[in-house]
């Protein structure tokens, strides 16, 4: 009898959680019948929410805070001769605080919070950032820098819908093949160095973690297996997402680790035990200059890429100080200095007049053909974004699952 | 108030237990109900927020997709292996402590056992990832040997955490040990029975609550990591990792819940057996 009744504790205790679980549960099924119908939008040919947009400006509130990819915002406590926040700063009296972050899915997830004023968010993370409400449709009339944009910028499917820009152009470039000069021999020209089960490096291959790296497999599968039919990498079919899958899983043999952390791959690619791997140009510019023998080249099949955009928070309370930023940004001087470091193409053609010499040339900035070679990070959705209408294409939440199943 | 608290033990009673009983009720019972129900609602996928219709698929899908028993079966191992390498190293340190060691020594090394519990959590495990590095201290003494590092991966992982979690194994047994007469050990030995006989049938036996309650510590705290996993594991997945991965990269609130009600389950499993065992009312 003493056992059962010692037994009984943990069932009562689960007891009383099932019973708060129910008062809970009442709590959560009311307020969630109250919930706007934004909830609600379907996952394509979505009608944003009917969010009210800036029509002046005010005074500067005196600070604001940005939600960046590294490199994005520098005051020159990395590098003191990098810095475009103090100039910004001292223009316009807004306090400058950034948070860095290392995946778009990271971004959208920071930004529900409304702890942001501003994002620099990529493709793949706009669209989802405009559906759920979490940013608002930007003026352009109020941001006088954006003129300067180049026009093969401006209103594209992941900065704008029906017309409407939900943010100003930072910059656009594509993720490299980085290798360790002194181990890689010979330098690698094709993303299949990072695919072939029987690399010479096994173990020392490096990845980026995250979904939308499915993307790059997809991408060297639509240059070496064309009877799958990939148009683009951001639209899979079932089959074509499980090739894809199956590429990735061989891969995985000879992974050492995946890095989502920009610092972690840095110090791996200075410690040796990653060799080769899909990077940053920014990352290889920090490994060169810690003496890290590495070189970045974009491979044969072209590459993946992002093309950026700042974008301002729905529940910002520093709407002011956002636009100045924006504004200062998108100017030639900051969006020169940024894109530089970053090493991508700035989006405002003055910024080529005051850029370093060879910069624009470098990253064919303004090249509207090179720029439509790149594939944009972008959101996968149902509705194929190749056009095709005879399948459904996998969403990107086929592709979350995925990416754990291709991690095992 | 002295006197109102004195004349009614009952109200004296209520403002002591309160507190704590309202903690947790509320913060600690509260928190893994509202877990649970929010692993019975879904997410739109495209927008990330969190639609609130009651439905069981996080659960199908915890059941029916491989990935994530395999995820499952691996954690409860490195769980177990962390737990038995952690109870095999802290034994003969604890026994040491306890029943050799002088009273000033004994001082010296409890305060030496603790002393790595005051680093930072993240300095120790990007020490080991050093360790295990290409070019780190393991792959240069075991290249005489003709060997190399493991690198980052399960062995690592493992090697890592058995290493932050020692010292809530050491503890648990140095203090039972400490409470064990030496007078036990003096009759097993007079009794005729030999060092290793005395170990078996004196010792473990006394010893096996502190065994388990030092199990509580590494198991749970090793089915909960998912820092240091990430930081030497490689490519390794923990269950851990699924759930952060799940909500932050997935920004799937309702399935994180899902995957994280298998740790609480696992554990209420293992906290029953300890306690069928009668290991918990000796703590």
């Amino acid at each position: 009898m003493r056992t059962r009744n010692r037994m009984g504790r943990p069932i009562r205790a689960l007891a009383a959680a099932a019973a708060l679980a129910l008062v809970v549960a009442g709590c959560g099924t009311e307020s969630g019948d109250t919930t706007p119908s934004a909830d609600d939008t379907a996952d394509a040919g979505f009608t944003p929410p009917d969010l009210p947009m800036a029509t002046e400006l005010g005074d500067f509130e005196g600070q604001v805070s940005l939600l960046a990819w590294p490199g994005y915002v520098e005051d020159g406590s990395t590098d003191p001769t990098v810095d475009w926040v103090t100039p910004f700063e001292e223009a316009t009296g807004c306090e400058v605080s950034v948070k860095t972050f290392g995946t778009s899915d990271e971004a959208i997830q920071l930004m529900k919070s409304g702890e942001y004023d501003v994002v620099s968010a990529s493709g793949d993370a706009s669209l989802r950032l405009i559906a759920a409400g979490d940013v608002e449709p930007v003026n352009t009339d109020l941001v006088p820098n954006y003129a300067d944009i180049w026009p093969f910028l401006k209103d594209r499917a992941w900065n704008s819908v029906n017309g409407q820009m939900y943010g100003i152009p930072h910059g656009y470039g594509a993720n490299l093949l980085m290798y360790n000069t002194e181990v890689v021999d010979p330098a690698p020209t094709s993303w299949g160095a990072v695919f072939d089960p029987d690399s010479p490096y096994a173990g020392k291959v490096t990845a980026y973690d995250s979904p939308i790296y499915i993307a790059d497999a997809a991408l060297y599968l639509m240059k070496t297996q064309p009877d799958l039919g990939i148009q683009d990498p951001y639209a899979l079919d079932e089959t074509q997402l499980a090739a894809a899958v199956e590429l990735l899983k061989t891969q995985g043999t000879i992974i050492g680790e995946y890095w989502s952390d920009y610092t972690v791959q840095l110090s791996s690619f200075k410690s040796g035990d990653s060799v080769i791997g899909t990077s940053w140009q920014i990352i290889a510019n920090l490994a060169q200059g810690e003496k890290t023998p590495v070189e970045v080249v974009l491979p044969e099949e072209g590459s993946t890429g992002w093309s950026d955009t700042w974008m301002v928070s729905s529940k910002t309370e520093n709407r002011n100080c956002a636009y100045a930023w924006m504004d200062h940004i998108a100017s030639p001087e900051a969006n020169a200095a940024a894109t530089e470091w970053f090493g991508e193409a700035p989006s405002s053609s003055a910024a080529c007049e005051v850029a370093s010499e060879g910069h624009c040339e470098a990253f064919n900035a303004g090249d509207e053909a090179f720029a439509e070679e790149l594939y944009y990070w972008n959101t996968p959705i149902e509705q194929c974004l190749d056009g095709r209408t005879d399948v459904t294409c996998t969403t990107y939440a086929d592709w979350q699952q995925a990416w754990t199943e291709i991690k095992g | 108030m002295t006197d109102i608290l004195h004349r009614h033990p009952r109200l004296r009673l209520a403002g002591l237990l309160g507190p704590p009983m309202l903690w947790l009720g509320v913060a600690y019972l509260g928190a893994l109900a509202a877990l649970f129900i929010t692993s019975l609602w879904t997410v739109n996928t495209f927008t990330g927020s969190i639609q609130r219709e009651w439905n069981l698929d996080n659960f199908r899908d915890l059941l029916t997709l491989e990935v994530y028993r395999a995820i499952t079966v691996r954690t409860l191992l490195i769980a177990v292996a962390v737990t038995v390498i952690d109870a095999l190293l802290a034994f003969p340190i604890a026994l040491f402590m306890a029943k050799v060691a002088t009273r000033r020594w004994q001082k010296i090394l409890v305060i030496a056992v603790l002393t790595p519990l005051w680093a930072s959590y993240l300095v120790k495990a990007y020490a080991w990832r050093a360790m295990f590095s290409g070019t780190g201290p393991i792959a240069w003494m075991a290249e005489p040997l003709g060997l190399g590092t493991p690198g980052y991966g399960l062995a690592a992982t493992v090697v890592t955490l058995a290493y932050l979690w020692l010292p809530y194994m050491i503890l648990p047994l140095y203090a039972g040990l400490e409470r064990l007469p030496n007078s036990l050990l003096e009759a097993s030995s007079d009794l005729g029975a030999g060092g290793a006989t005395t170990l078996r049938r004196v010792v473990l036996p006394i010893l096996m609550p502190a065994v388990v309650a030092g199990s509580i510590f590494t198991f749970s705290l090793t089915l909960g990591d998912y820092i240091a996993v990430k930081i030497v594991g490689g490519g390794t997945q923990m269950l851990g990792n699924a759930v952060y991965d799940t909500f932050l990269t997935g920004n799937n609130m309702p399935f994180a819940a899902a995957l994280s009600t298998i740790p609480v389950l696992i554990m209420l499993v293992y906290l029953s057996a300890a306690r069928r065992s009668g290991a918990l009312e000796n703590l």
